[in-house]
């Protein structure tokens, strides 16, 4: 009955031991917690990839696909449309686009896209969210003359070019995100898969 | 090291850490002769953790609506990523939680922890088992399955029994005319709610405990005995610090239990249709009664005791009077007891026998609640409510009448 | 104390028998979920025979591909019959009140049925069909009198009449009890194979029961041996603190 016979070492390692074990459980525990907030199998499925027939896009428009909840721009540009993007180099934060998280690297080209005719992307401004407003005509009044069109973020009025690249010196911080995305033939797109190919 | 010191100090003079932590753990003298039965506290605390835990996280995939409850309960069992786990970690829970609540009242019968000073705790206690009772009926609709809804049904028309007021009473209870979306929704808020106000019933239950200190297998009072201990020469000879000697052995307790909870968990989650019973499997149908209709196990003893009863005038409601006596009786327990000794240990035969019989008693009453009845398991169910009354009204007397023996001075090794 | 726990325990034993309850017998399902090809049979045979009628609407389609060992692609061209989307539920095209209009009363969703019934009783179901001029589609069930579902599998099991004898009831009276099936058709299948049929569907219908119940037996294994190694620890802890106790 006295501290005198008592193994401090032992103790210590034990309790350290017991600790170690009971942390490592604890993670386990906490592990399901924090997965069941991953989207579930439901979610999945109405994320799953979306076709879309752009057969009857003519040059110039704009349609919208729903993937993810989300807005999907499939833009049928113009040819002089793609002349004028390699002009804007300049005046863009990333023109290259070496941010690679916001495209496949298929889609990592002077014309961000697979066939440069049709561009994809995901229609939510890289700031905080809101849909940018397609703007397709050359040098309106309100957004200048240097205007080769592209899209304006009516929420805080970021720029982006019509490969969706955003303008330097505007709050948006990266281009436009680029989907996965394959041409099933030549007028069917599938939007959120890529097929593992290029 | 001395960083550590003076933010406890920093802490310490804007909030008492380090006094509460003494005065409840590390300088709470516990007697040092706790047995298995006094580890049932500390886990049914655990478990309350685990039913907030998983019900909260319930609670974000789960929709209270009488057309998506059903379908809610097999998304989150089948669509959310460990959704299967958390929802078996709950309705295993809500079972684990009688269980060890039974086994902790059980202690106290044994031990006569109801005696005075422990006549408010033990009260206190009572108004938590009715808490968790309300908590889990409530919860009970929610997988809106045929159990659920037929459960409920029954239970709910026990209030349209009571005279004069009671048909209105049933309606209002359902907020309709059966159970139906409004009683839904309503169960849902209030099974959200309860589980807090049962958190700060068991806070209340541990500040009486600690102000009146534990009982002990053998009822001496350890803070009357001699004074002086290894760690201080005020607290009573008979304690040992809580923490670190019961705490290291309390999580001895809480690995055998979680133990017991995993095997249940995954190899038994329905436990043979006790813990979830296979009509809850069929979505409710107002208009399908299941052919047998029983309780949850843990609700079933006093099931069989609103049976028992028979009706008078066509009215059911002495069975109901006796299904909430058979309850509230318990809260009369410590005046009940008129026996010289607070422990079995040293109570005589009679009452031995008799607490014996008494478990038997209460477990098949459980038993006949989960059955249907017939003309022999009503005649049963009959005796075992008359000496479920017996066992409590009757103890005045027997427990005079008991040969105790003579308690010791110090509690025994 | 030991004698009363075991005094309680053996009080307790004879409730263990509840969950079987009255009614008819029930074979043994004999199911091994541990089978694929048994699942992946009884998921052609859910299909083609079930799935016109009855739902699984909160089983998908591709869950049950990565289950049972099927590629999406497999799922598609051999199983899927009443949508085309992977991710989707085995939801049908029959309506509520068609189905009443039909059978009387709507095919109930099977994905939980399993749970609900119990395996045994599915298996005996399915091969409890007998002959019966008195119902609509001319057959009745042991195991679930007059109901309401015509022997799909007909063609398979063939046609079976049932053979009832006289029994004294508990009242005293003599009521007909069932004894056993004759065969009135043969079948394209033995009834070996039959039986086995019965067993896929079974089995795949607790599989739809709940998903992860292989799952959860593989990772419950390791989960208690986890809390039996921090258990041991902890014990040894204890066992250091209380030298200074005892």
């Amino acid at each position: 009955m006295s501290a005198d016979g008592v193994d401090l070492k032992k103790r210590r390692s034990l309790t350290l031991a017991t600790s170690a074990v009971g942390a490592v459980g604890a993670g386990f525990v906490i592990y399901p917690f924090l997965a069941a907030w991953a989207p579930s199998e439901k979610a999945k499925a109405a994320g799953a990839p979306v076709e879309a027939d752009i057969g009857k896009l003519e040059p110039g428009q704009l349609m919208r696909v729903k993937w993810r909840g989300k807005p999907v721009w499939v833009v049928h540009r113009t040819e002089q449309n793609l002349q004028d993007l390699p002009t804007l180099d300049g005046v863009l934060l990333d023109p290259a686009s070496d941010d690679a998280g916001q495209q496949p690297d298929y889609c990592k080209n002077a014309t961000r896209s697979v066939k440069g005719k049709y561009l994809i992307a995901v229609g939510i401004c890289t700031h905080l969210g809101c849909s940018p407003t397609y703007r397709p005509e050359v040098a309106p009044e309100d957004l200048g003359a240097e205007w080769k069109g592209g899209f304006f973020c009516p929420c805080h009025g970021s720029r982006f070019d019509l490969a969706g690249r955003v303008y330097a010196g505007v709050p948006a911080p990266k281009n436009l995100e680029i989907p996965p995305y394959q041409y099933l033939s030549e007028t069917k797109i599938l939007v959120g898969a890529d097929g593992g190919a290029a | 090291m001395s960083m550590m010191k003076s933010a406890v100090e920093w802490i310490d003079t804007r909030y008492p850490m380090t006094k509460v932590w003494n005065e409840h753990l590390a300088q709470y003298y516990a007697p040092k002769n706790f047995n298995f039965w006094y580890l049932m506290g500390s886990l049914a605390m655990l478990v309350l953790v685990i039913q907030v835990l998983t019900g909260v996280w319930l609670a974000m995939s789960y929709k209270p609506d009488s057309e998506l409850a059903f379908g809610s309960v097999e998304y989150i069992m089948r669509d959310v990523d460990w959704g299967w786990l958390i929802r078996y970690m709950h309705s295993t829970g809500a079972s684990a939680f009688f269980v060890l609540i039974y086994l902790h009242m059980f202690r106290g019968l044994m031990y006569g922890s109801y005696r005075k000073p422990r006549e408010l705790l033990w009260i206190i206690g009572v108004i938590i088992y009715l808490a968790m009772m309300a908590t889990a009926f409530f919860g009970y609709l929610l997988p809106w399955g045929q159990m659920s809804f037929w459960g409920a049904q029954v239970i709910v028309n026990l209030f349209s029994a009571v005279p004069v007021i009671g048909p209105d009473l049933g309606v209002w209870v359902r907020g309709d005319y059966v159970i139906s979306d409004a009683t839904l929704n309503r169960f849902f808020a209030l099974h959200f709610l309860l589980p807090f106000v049962l958190a700060a019933l068991v806070f209340i239950h541990i500040i009486a405990l600690h102000k009146v200190g534990s009982n002990n297998p053998d009822g001496v009072e350890i803070k009357k005995g001699p004074k002086g201990n290894r760690w201080s020469d005020s607290a009573p000879a008979d304690g040992i610090p809580f923490h670190p000697y019961y705490s290291v052995k309390d999580i001895v307790g809480v690995a055998g239990f979680l133990f017991l909870f995993a095997a249940a968990v995954f190899f038994a989650p329905e436990m043979g249709g006790y813990f979830i019973e296979h009509p809850n499997f069929e979505p409710a149908n107002p208009l399908k009664t299941p052919p047998h209709i029983a309780p949850v196990w843990y609700f079933t003893p006093f099931y069989a005791i609103l049976r028992a009863v028979p009706s008078i005038a066509g009215s059911a409601f002495p069975g109901v009077v006796a299904m909430f006596a058979s309850i509230l009786v318990m809260f009369f327990l410590p005046w009940l007891d008129r026996s010289p000794v607070k422990s079995i240990r040293y109570k005589g035969l009679l009452y031995k026998v008799l607490l014996f019989l008494f478990v038997i008693d209460f477990i098949v009453l459980g038993y006949l609640g989960t059955q249907a009845t017939t003309d022999l398991y009503k005649l049963m169910a009959q005796i075992g409510t008359i000496y479920y009354f017996a066992f409590f009204l009757l103890m005045p007397i027997y427990s005079k009448m008991d040969k105790t023996k003579p308690v010791p001075e110090r509690v025994t090794e | 104390m030991n004698k009363l726990i075991f005094a309680l325990l053996l009080a307790l034993a004879p409730m263990l028998g509840l969950a079987a309850g009255g009614g008819a017998h029930l074979d043994d399902a004999g199911i091994d979920l541990g089978d694929q090809a048994s699942l992946q049979r009884g998921a052609k045979y859910f299909m083609n025979y079930c799935l016109s009628c009855h739902s699984a609407k909160f089983q998908r389609y591709n869950r049950m591909g990565k289950d049972l060992g099927l590629t999406d692609e497999e799922v598609i061209n051999s199983l899927m019959f009443t949508t085309d989307k992977i991710g989707d539920t085995m939801n049908i095209a029959m309506t509520e009140a068609k189905a009443t209009e039909w059978f009387g009363s709507p095919p109930p969703d099977l994905s939980v049925i399993s749970r609900a019934r119990g395996v045994d009783w599915i298996y005996t179901y399915l091969r409890s069909f007998y002959l019966d001029d008195k119902r609509p589609f001319g057959v009745n069930n042991i195991v679930f009198p007059d109901v309401a579902m015509p022997h799909v599998l007909w063609e398979l099991q063939g046609a079976q009449k049932a053979v009832f004898k006289l029994e004294k009831g508990s009242s005293g009276k003599d009521v007909e009890v069932f004894d056993h099936f004759e065969p009135v058709t043969q079948g394209t299948l033995s009834a070996e194979e039959y039986d086995q049929v019965a067993r896929d569907l079974t089995a795949f219908l607790s599989y739809i029961g709940e998903p992860i119940q292989m799952e959860r037996k593989r990772l419950g294994v390791w989960v208690l041996l986890f809390i039996a190694v921090f258990f041991v620890l902890a014990y040894m802890l204890k066992k250091e603190y209380w030298k200074d106790i005892h």
